[in-house]
């Protein structure tokens, strides 16, 4: 077993052992804490097909994470009220089920990132950046200006959505759910980079030109990954809006493509358990520093000029070492 | 809607294009000579407007504000260059992304500090206060009037700068090939630090005017330096005229579409409803125009190269 690989399974263990321990030694904070570690690591997996496999550094994924809180609290909003979310032509109603509204979230952060994507990959390098960036400023300002589902003031999910077998409400068995989410989307991730399109992926990111003289569309190639990544991202969304009952245009700010960003480079690019390890980071970082001054952010903001400058390949990167195929 | 009506937007649209460009054409510089992406940009169009509120405050005077505004801006740039971005300019997008991102946050954070959550305000100086009579009994701020034409004059200054003097010869001799101009002599450190330093006071002078107009907030920045990207988007990347075209179309798209799409929408729809779906349609607009562009022309209106 590779060094990474160990590093990998340490953290996955430890991310399951903490809220165990809160449990037991009756925390139910680092649970929640816990929750959102794995739920944000999950959106930065996310980010990571996109931008550690594919090499497509997007600065706009808070708009599929915020389209998944949207769909989250919109469905659940028309479950709760009694109202049809529309009656033609057929009648449609909300729902409170968690498995209907994952695949949902899913559909509709993966069809707004074929349209951001296939307009977005039309160009590339720092205009790609700006292009993502500007795409998910038009959904958040779509979001303040549309009054429907609260316009600025966001939408409140007064009880969390529910699944079978479990009581969501028990910190414990959120916590479950959405670890369990995380594990699968980085199975997937490890199948994917391993597969024929991850190969392709590869090649995309490292040289386009080659990749399309073996006859591979490396547009084709890329917008796929890119969807892919949209669709964890938006899972992670409506996740995070359970986790607070709570979804607000704040998730579609660029401040969430950034923190989203921050996770995945933390941990670093292209590691299975990056992302998790990078979003527990910054949890851990956020909480500690927030105890030392109430101007953490200064020293978080810092700290992370710092590790860019002098610290590359975050995390599993300083721990693990350069992977074998960089 | 009256015609005086449209002008006055017409006007207003213009005023929020030329300071859009002011921070576009710092962005497209520091990213034509030396290719760097800088997120940070709105925050020295932050410090420019908490300069110049917190120079007038103290001294009372408007212009030595003003003047603070750009020296502050400026000198953050420089300092922000020496200090960080130097060490980025070899690395890829994402660390440069990355890093002027923190950057953000130790700007908003530090200026949160200094001067605490509540907004600041600028008053407009005496002679500039008050409307100004335009032809046709047209009454408009004379102050905003006065930003177009400062604006106007700055757009004119850069032209110049870059078209005549040393300094615009080595920016464009920077922006074609930087190994050469170094290879001359040019002392390409110190050409990078004052052409950052430059866009950062141009931002500065921007956040200055703006703020006089709005508040003076932490934050203030970042709404405008994305809005900078799509004027960049539209216009091109690394081209100052690009940056002028499309940050006047951006501003007056904006501008005008929050008027006339409400409106518009009430030719055929219950005015209620017209009001939500055009207010909202108004605020993608500026958007669905970069969609276009994109489709149209990936480089933008005046970008010569893929990037």
């Amino acid at each position: 077993m590779g060094r990474e690989a160990a590093i990998s399974l340490l953290i996955a263990a430890a991310l399951l052992a903490a809220p165990l321990l809160g449990q037991a030694f009756d925390e139910p904070f680092v649970i929640t804490l816990a929750t959102k570690v794995a739920i944000l690591g999950l959106a930065g997996t996310g980010l990571n097909l996109a931008l550690g496999y594919g090499g497509l550094v997007s600065l706009g994924h808070a708009a599929f994470f915020g389209l998944g809180g949207y769909v989250a609290g919109i469905l659940a909003s028309h479950a709760l009220n009694y109202e049809p979310l529309f009656t033609w032509p057929l009648t449609v109603e909300g729902t409170t089920q968690m498995l209907i509204i994952w695949p949902v979230a899913i559909v509709v952060s993966g069809v707004a990132a074929l349209v951001i994507g296939a307009l977005s990959l039309r160009t590339s390098g720092v205009f790609f950046i700006m292009i993502t960036l500007a795409f998910a400023q038009m959904v958040y300002y779509f979001a303040i200006s549309w009054p429907a589902y609260g316009g600025e003031d966001g939408l409140s999910i007064y009880i969390r959505n529910e699944f079978p077998g479990l009581n969501t409400l028990n910190p414990l068995h959120f916590f479950a759910v959405c670890y369990v989410l995380l594990l699968v989307a980085v199975a997937l991730s490890f199948l994917l980079s391993r597969s024929r399109f991850g190969l392709a992926l590869s090649g995309a990111r490292q040289n386009a030109q080659r990749l399309a003289t073996v006859g591979i569309s490396p547009f084709r190639v890329r917008l796929t990954a890119f969807v892919l990544s949209g669709m964890v991202t938006g899972l992670a969304g409506a996740l995070y809006a359970d986790l607070n009952r709570f979804v607000s245009p704040s998730m579609l700010s660029w401040h969430t493509s950034g923190e989203i960003m921050v996770f995945v480079l933390l941990g670093g690019t292209r590691r299975l358990l990056g992302p998790a390890a990078g979003a527990a980071l910054y949890i851990v970082l956020e909480h500690t520093l927030g105890d030392v001054s109430e101007h953490w952010m200064l020293l978080l903001g810092a700290l992370l000029v710092a590790l860019v400058l002098f610290a590359r390949g975050g995390v599993i990167g300083i721990l693990a070492g350069q992977p074998r195929h960089a | 809607m009256t015609a005086s009506l449209i002008v006055e937007q017409l006007l207003n649209g213009l005023q929020f294009g030329v300071m859009l460009f002011l921070m576009a054409a710092g962005l497209t510089l520091i990213f034509g000579v030396m290719g760097l992406i800088n997120l940070a940009h709105g925050s020295f169009y932050m410090v420019g407007a908490f300069a110049c509120a917190a120079v007038a405050a103290l001294t009372g005077s408007y212009w030595a504000g003003l003047a603070a505004s750009l020296a502050a801006a400026a000198a953050a740039g420089a300092l922000v260059e020496v200090a960080v971005i130097r060490r980025l300019y070899s690395r890829g997008h994402l660390d440069q992304v990355l890093a002027t991102f923190a950057l953000i946050l130790v700007f908003s954070e530090g200026t949160r500090w200094v001067f605490g959550s509540f907004p600041l305000h600028l008053t407009v100086p005496g002679f500039l206060s008050g409307p100004v009579a335009l032809p046709g009994g047209i009454d408009y701020p004379l102050f905003r009037f006065a930003i177009i034409l400062a604006g106007l004059l700055i757009a004119a200054g850069l032209f110049l700068l870059i078209a005549k003097t040393r300094l615009g010869v080595r920016i464009r001799a920077g922006e074609s090939d930087r190994e050469m101009i170094a290879a001359l002599g040019v002392d390409i450190r110190r050409l990078y630090t004052t052409v950052f330093a430059l866009g950062a006071a141009l931002a500065g002078f921007a956040g200055a005017l703006v703020g006089t107009i709005q508040s003076v907030q932490v934050g203030m920045g970042e709404p405008v330096l994305i809005l900078a990207f799509v004027v960049i988007i539209i216009g091109g990347l690394g081209s100052i005229v690009g940056a002028l075209v499309g940050a006047v179309l951006v501003g007056l798209t904006d501008t005008l579409g929050r008027i006339l799409l409400p409106v518009l929408f009430d030719t055929f729809m219950e005015s209620s409803s017209a009001t939500t779906v055009g207010s909202a349609l108004a605020s993608m607009l500026i958007y669905i125009l970069m969609a276009l562009v994109l489709i149209l022309r990936p480089t933008g209106l005046f970008g010569t190269r893929a990037h």
